[in-house]
């Protein structure tokens, strides 16, 4: 019989995980990637990667509060247990990562540095100066590449995914992929497919995320079946550096080392922010988060960002958005060995040195929350069953997501360093499923079955590429297209949303589709056609872009990084402290109200025919942390906790 | 420097790019010329991007767009390599007003000198991933499982291995080694992909490695757990293709975009490989 296989579509963090561990299990495994490994977008992540610790454990910490820190950041949107899961593994994942020679920071004794990270009070974070997922993923591509050189795994470097192979059944059993140089169309058997092909940045056009991440290859698993999970959730940093070709970002542990955000108190003060005295300066995140200060959640960060610069009028330029992320104030040499990485970028891009003069960021479009639907085996204590075959698979069986492309971990926002710990986890741990998986069953191995469902796979995609290939010219140019989806993306379904420009958008995007339909093609060569690729990509983008704006719009609340003024629960206002006191108890029957309704995961499902999704909600598995209100800044924050934690305390006792 | 404005005019409505391309392996290289509009804070990336949305030349002629490679667009991911008014380094930190004070008549592309185009800007780097495989640049742990945490590093040792192991493979190193030639290895007909894969890895093998590799042998003879099978990678350095190659010409450092001390890792290998080889010689 021949030997089982696994195709594993992405070379990120996830991937090269999921491939490592597999192939150390003895199954062989087959890597496809748009290029070569080493450079997929897991380098850009800078800050670091999330554990408890010892250190923090003696401040109180455990892996159950690194946990509640999650599901309270992600306003309580995850599933709980492969969440619980995840944060019990985490120092278990730097563990391991520190034995693989990751270059992490070192305390004086030799141990390694932490440091803290939004919507934590701990230092959990470990780091490796400000280039973090470069040496993560650089530790992974080696042992991959040790796997390689013993004949355990073959990589299909410059191979574009262009969807899964289902046999009758709608089981998986490959995929088809293109050759990028060549050109050539090829149907993979496989037993098993994991696709972790990383976030879909590019539909806002420019964002923080790398040329890959168009979303194509989730694209393709949704247009043949798999479901989408909360496409709607889609973070955006604060401090991105604003440029004309990408939005890089400016990591949040500038923040974590002490970076502090402010503005002018004049606007468009035009003095060198060096010589604005203290007074005189709007430190608006400390005034208004005295908790958290810089480092509230992501979400809020950002929407505070927006607001002193769209609303307040307080943008430090006139024709430009942006407010000062100020370093300066930090030991020189203690901030080249802890985000050298980072401010080299600043320097490089902007030429000026943000050791000495304060950066100038505002928000970009960062990671995408959302992702394939995946399932999970719950342990009676709440946490994952090791080895499930069910761990990561989407509804498509034998069809896995892992990584950023899943929707499983960090509902609907994702806290700093924790993108991380999620891909490793997710691809590490969904390997052992995939064996038990294997060790199971006895039916043929995919490579086995009639050679028909294979060739008529890629018999379809070849169809498919010559038609593309046959376009007349003269038609839409991809490239505007693609800039114009960017700008409607980018004004409707980020920071603010309103239901009539989600509306108006969705109308937009439709037109765009079917412009995007009519493209031609600039180059019709059947060697290294990078028009072909993109035009694909392009096309791709539209299911998941309509599944964003859908979700958002029938959304009606606030949850974590979506935000609906219109749907905003209000401030308490009352001074008096009996009215003051109703008001709370109003708050948190809207509250619980609003669970009732809207504590659910959207689930899309694309819909061929309409060239729409269909979406559907799901119930969230919040059985092991309650929720609870999420109160950063509110006002009467202290009267809501007080009458929340009565409540919770008589639902309590009432149970006991 | 106020780098929004070009200092040589004020700010050009235009700017000029040749461009060295090459429709497939093995076929005639030739310049084209393109124009794009300036904006202010362009690097080599978005101009082209530019160019491929226009796919047209300076005279109007409908050409295919220009294949280049990249990704990150923030110099950490190695893939925009190239020759940049003939100097190799990445596209995406390549600012066009700082490109244009230097060289104000305009920009010069070309792909990388020491790899075979497959086709415009892009080259076939694979023989620098081979070379990663012939070094055993990995750690030979035991095993995914915990084990419990690494062993304890220093803040100086630390301090030395990070800045080695920010090296993203990008390329430039050996693009402006003298010592280290292009390897060119077509496909024979009838051959499987397995033998020419094999043919050709044997080629790479004997030619020199280039100073990242040397560089990547010091990272993991550095550090206490790659210490343990350092000898094989010592071995690796002295073979054919191995340290003895290199010039000393110091080109590797010059050009480095991420400033590794290469030099220095040669002199360290160097020094170990000489030990290790006279150790050889007195133990047979």
């Amino acid at each position: 019989m021949a030997k089982k296989r696994v195709m594993v579509v992405g070379g990120g963090l996830a991937g090269l995980a999921a491939a490592m561990r597999l192939a150390e299990m003895g199954i062989d495994v087959d890597l496809m990637s748009l290029g070569p490994v080493k450079r997929s977008h897991s380098v850009c992540a800078q800050g670091g990667i999330n554990s408890c610790n010892d250190l923090t454990r003696q401040a109180g910490d455990s892996e159950w509060k690194h946990f509640d820190d999650t599901v309270y950041g992600g306003d309580f949107l995850q599933h709980q247990p492969p969440v619980k899961e995840m944060a019990d593994w985490g120092p278990k994942i730097i563990h391991l990562m520190d034995r693989l020679g990751v270059p992490f920071n070192r305390t004086q004794e030799g141990y390694l540095d932490r440091r803290r990270f939004g919507g934590t009070l701990y230092k959990r974070t470990a780091f490796s100066g400000a280039t973090t997922g470069q040496q993560l993923l650089y530790v992974l591509d080696e042992q991959v590449r040790r796997w390689e050189t013993e004949g355990h795994i073959r990589k299909f470097e410059s191979w574009d995914f262009l969807g899964p192979v289902l046999d009758e059944q709608g089981v998986c059993r490959g995929v088809v992929g293109q050759d990028l140089l060549s050109m050539e169309i090829r149907a993979f058997p496989a037993d098993a497919v994991a696709i972790a092909s990383g976030g879909c940045g590019l539909i806002f056009g420019k964002s923080t995320n790398s040329m890959a991440c168009t979303g194509s290859a989730v694209s393709r698993a949704f247009q043949a079946g798999a479901k989408y999970g909360n496409p709607e959730f889609i973070q955006v940093h604060p401090t991105a550096i604003p440029a004309a070709d990408k939005l890089r970002l400016m990591s949040e542990s500038a923040r974590g080392e002490g970076g502090r955000v402010w503005v002018p108190r004049q606007p468009q003060d035009h003095r060198d922010p060096r010589t604005i005295p203290e007074s005189e300066r709007y430190y608006f995140l400390e005034e208004r988060y005295p908790k958290y200060g810089n480092l509230v959640p992501r979400d809020i960060a950002t929407r505070e960002i927006f607001d002193i610069c769209v609303n307040e009028g307080l943008s430090v330029e006139k024709d430009r958005q942006c407010v000062y992320l100020d370093l300066t104030h930090i030991d020189a040499d203690e901030l080249t060995r802890k985000l050298g990485g980072i401010l080299d970028i600043y320097e490089k891009f902007q030429g000026v040195d943000p050791r000495t003069i304060p950066m100038k960021i505002f928000p970009a479009v960062h990671y995408s929350m959302g992702g394939l639907w995946v399932d999970y085996e719950r342990t009676a204590a709440g946490g994952l069953q090791p080895g499930s075959p069910k761990n990561q698979v989407t509804n498509i069986p034998r069809l896995y997501a892992i990584g950023e492309c899943d929707y499983q971990y960090h509902g609907a926002n994702r806290l700093g360093a924790n993108s991380l710990l999620s891909c490793i986890f997710s691809g590490l741990f969904a390997a052992p499923g995939i064996q038990t998986l294997f060790e199971n069953e006895k039916g043929k191995a995919a490579a086995e079955l009639p050679a028909a469902l294979f060739d008529g796979a890629q018999r379809k995609h070849q169809q498919a590429d010559e038609q593309l290939q046959r376009r007349s010219g003269g038609g839409e140019n991809p490239y505007l297209l693609h800039q114009q989806l960017g700008e409607v993306m980018t004004k409707a379904a980020t920071v603010v949303r309103r239901n009539d420009q989600l509306r108006e958008a969705l109308a937009t995007v439709n037109e765009l589709h079917e412009r995007a339909k009519r493209c031609s093609l600039s180059d019709t060569g059947h060697w290294t056609n990078q028009n072909v690729v993109f035009v694909r990509a392009l096309l791709d983008m539209f299911p998941v872009a309509k599944s964003i704006l859908l979700g958002a719009l029938q959304r009606d609340e606030c949850r974590g990084a979506h935000f609906k003024p219109e749907f905003e629960p209000a401030h308490l206002t009352a001074a008096e402290p009996a009215e003051r006191r109703q008001q709370a108890e109003k708050w948190c029957d809207d509250f619980e109200a609003n669970n009732r309704k809207w504590l659910k995961s959207t689930i899309a499902t694309w819909n061929p025919g309409s060239q729409q999704p269909d979406l559907t909600y799901e119930d969230v598995d919040t059985s092991v942390i309650p929720p609870r209100p999420r109160l950063y800044g509110l006002a009467g924050a202290d009267e809501i906790e007080q009458v929340w934690n009565e409540r919770a305390a008589a639902k309590q006792q009432a149970k006991a | 420097m106020d780098s929004t404005s070009n200092p040589t005019s004020g700010q050009p409505g235009t700017i000029t790019i040749r461009i060295l391309r090459q429709d497939g392996p093995g076929q005639q290289s030739y310049w084209e010329t393109h124009r794009v509009p300036y904006e202010r804070e362009m690097n080599v990336v978005s101009v082209l991007q530019k160019i491929a949305a226009q796919a047209q030349t300076i005279d109007g002629r409908s050409v295919a767009p220009v294949a280049w490679e990249c990704n990150c667009l923030e110099e950490v991911c190695g893939s925009c390599t190239m020759l940049i008014n003939g100097r190799v380094r990445q596209a995406c930190t390549a600012l066009v007003d700082r490109l244009l004070e230097d060289r104000p008549e305009g920009i010069e592309l070309a792909p990388m000198t020491k790899f075979p185009v497959v086709r415009d800007l892009v080259v076939d780097r694979s023989r620098m991933f081979r070379t990663l495989q012939k070094i055993r640049a990995w750690l030979p742990v035991d095993g995914y499982y915990d084990m419990g945490r690494g062993p304890l590093v220093s803040r100086e040792e630390q301090e030395i291995g990070y800045p080695l192991s920010m090296c993203m493979t990008c390329g430039c190193c050996v693009d402006a080694c003298p010592q280290y030639n292009k390897i060119d290895v077509a496909r024979r007909t009838g051959e499987t992909e397995e033998e020419y894969q094999a043919r050709r890895n044997a080629e790479f093998d004997r030619c020199f490695m280039g100073a990242f590799a040397v560089s990547q042998v010091v990272l993991f003879n550095t550090h206490p757990t790659g210490r343990h099978t350092g000898t094989e990678r010592l071995e690796a350095l002295i073979a054919e293709g191995g340290i003895q190659n290199c010039g000393n010409a110091q080109n590797c450092v010059a050009v480095c975009p991420k400033e590794i001390p290469l030099t220095t890792s040669i002199g360290l290998a160097g020094r170990a490989a000489t030990v290790h080889s006279l150790k050889r010689w007195f133990d047979r």
